[in-house]
């Protein structure tokens, strides 16, 4: 049914999906060190990256709210991980950021372009202050200390993520809600008008983005061991996601999970390496993949296939 | 029996009243044309009936029950279906995506899959867009961009048409092959109202007209007595000035 998008699925055969899944979802048992670590931390912005794409590719609505309900995942798990099993503060935090979500959308979804981006970004710094607020005069700390667990459990935890959001966003796609989303986006008035209840759909849908990426928080947070509202908080975790979207490319599902794989490994280069220069050549890249890639990575790829095999899409 | 009845329907917008306490109806079956000059509040009353504004005060009846102050996706799903005076396709999805979110979402008691597919099918035949099902709208001319919208509306199974200057920016050919659209549309036992500037549309397949004026309801009646109404000429050619 989805027409537009059958080029895309013919490059990624279901039998190589499920082998790099298998073989993914395995890795621990043959490779120990770093490559797990590294994988974790590319697995996480994977999360941000195709739950934020997830809502905001197909409506157009801007959230940089993707901190805020990373946050509100990772404090779950601080006040949480002591007394519950991971799978359970894991369920916890993505219920509380959906929560989170819901109250929110049903408030400011009605708010367009630039004022639902202010209005979600506001909110990271608002509940971020509230909390520091909390923890200073009620409780009287900073921060707190997460249940530690060891990398290979994390590892196989937010691979579990990545497997049922990847299926998610994919069952999403291909569904009415998926239509229904990409009619918002491209009308909203009419698409009110054609019968899809339009609040509801864009509330849902942020809700259930929201979950992932709340579910990814508390389980990160285990490695983090210590938090406070400032690291939870961060706003890079409401940029970086869009960024990595942008640059891998929207209209494909698998344009974020390369901006998110490419994006990760290169933060992690540029850290260690080149630590002062690593946000400035993050946003050189940014403004390059604006100006010459209006369809991300993937876009370009497919250009050049379509190029390359001599063939065009027919457009009668 | 009237399908749809309207009620000292008002809409201010601050202080300036776009519609003003008109009285409506429109019978099963019928094309009722809405004529009245720029700003006379047609978009308007149009918007009211569709939902996408409330009535204050006025109620709107659609066969017999209250419809006033529902959302425009209840309205579409009791059988009230709209197009829009500049276009408002799905401009980066093929003509059939755009026709099936009207089928999958437009109808009361929701429908399969195959069902839905099948309701594409049909209203993009309807209206003779099949060859093209699979262009993108926004790559259509803009007579088959207002044919698409009228299959969207078609495929949420209306039983009542909102056509808000469909024939707008229609070249003559064109006006004529959408005047026939419409009278196909009522020939399946749709009732239709339009809105419309071009008079030979308008007076070729209306079988009742209301014109607006400054909000107003200032004539009804068929095509002929409008077209003799000297009230409606002032209102169109301006007032006869003694010399």
């Amino acid at each position: 049914m989805n027409i537009n998008r059958i080029t895309s699925n013919k490059a990624f055969s279901p039998v190589i999906i499920g082998v790099i899944a298998v073989l993914l979802a395995t890795l621990p048992l043959y490779i120990g060190g770093y490559t797990p670590i590294l994988l974790t931390s590319i697995y996480m912005y994977i999360i941000l990256a195709v739950s934020w794409s997830m809502f905001s590719g197909p409506t157009g609505y801007m959230s940089l709210a993707t901190a805020a309900f990373f946050g509100v995942g990772i404090y779950t798990a601080a006040f949480l991980g002591n007394t519950v099993p991971l799978p359970v503060f894991m369920i916890a935090g993505g219920l509380a950021s959906s929560i989170v979500a819901l109250l929110v959308g049903a408030l400011t979804l009605r708010l367009r372009g630039i004022y639902f981006a202010i209005f979600t970004f506001g909110l990271v710094l608002l509940i971020a202050q509230l909390l520091m607020f909390w923890e200073l005069h009620v409780t009287g700390t900073r921060g707190r200390f997460v249940v530690v667990l060891d990398y290979n459990t994390i590892y196989y935890a937010m691979f579990v993520i990545v497997a049922v959001l990847m299926l998610t966003a994919y069952l999403l796609r291909r569904s009415r809600w998926g239509l229904a989303l990409q009619s918002i986006g491209e009308n909203e008035e009419a698409a009110a008008h054609t019968g899809i209840n339009t609040t509801m759909v864009k509330v849902i849908n942020y809700a259930l983005s929201a979950f992932f990426i709340g579910a990814a928080g508390a389980t990160i947070a285990t490695r983090w061991t210590y938090i406070d509202p400032v690291i939870a908080f961060h706003p890079l975790f409401s940029f970086l996601p869009v960024l990595m979207a942008i640059f891998g490319g929207m209209g494909r599902l698998s344009g974020p999970v390369i901006g998110a794989i490419i994006f990760a490994y290169l933060q992690e280069i540029l850290i260690t390496r080149f630590s002062e220069l690593y946000m400035l050549i993050f946003g050189i890249i940014l403004i390059i993949a604006i100006l010459y890639l209006p369809n991300g990575l993937v876009g370009l790829i497919q250009r050049t296939w379509i190029h390359l095999s001599g063939g065009q899409r027919a457009n009668t | 029996m009237p399908i749809l009845e309207g009620e000292g329907v008002t809409k201010y917008f601050g202080g300036l009243a776009a519609v003003l306490d008109v009285d409506f109806h429109v019978n099963q079956g019928e094309v009722a044309g809405l004529i009245g000059p720029n700003g006379a509040g047609k978009t308007t009353l149009f918007n009211l009936i569709s939902a996408s504004l409330v009535p204050r005060p006025g109620t709107i009846k659609f066969k017999g029950v209250n419809i006033t102050g529902k959302k425009p996706h209840q309205i579409c799903r009791m059988g009230i279906a709209r197009t829009f005076q500049t276009v408002k396709v799905f401009a980066n999805m093929p003509a059939f995506q755009n026709v099936l979110a009207g089928s999958f979402f437009g109808t009361a008691a929701g429908v399969s899959p195959s069902e839905a597919t099948r309701g594409v099918t049909e209203a993009l035949e309807f209206v003779g867009l099949s060859e093209i099902a699979l262009t993108p709208a926004r790559d259509l001319t803009l007579a088959n961009q207002k044919r698409l919208e009228v299959a969207r509306a078609l495929a949420t199974k209306p039983e009542l048409l909102l056509l808000d200057e469909l024939m707008a920016g229609l070249n003559a050919v064109e006006v004529s092959e959408a005047m026939e659209l419409v009278k196909k549309i009522r020939d399946q036992g749709i009732t239709i109202v339009m809105v419309e500037h071009v008079m030979k549309a308008i007076m070729g397949v209306c079988d009742r007209i209301m014109v607006l004026h400054h909000g107003e309801k200032i004539a009804e009646g068929t095509p002929q007595e409008i077209a003799n109404s000297e009230k409606v000429i002032e209102v169109y050619l301006g007032e006869q000035v003694d010399a």
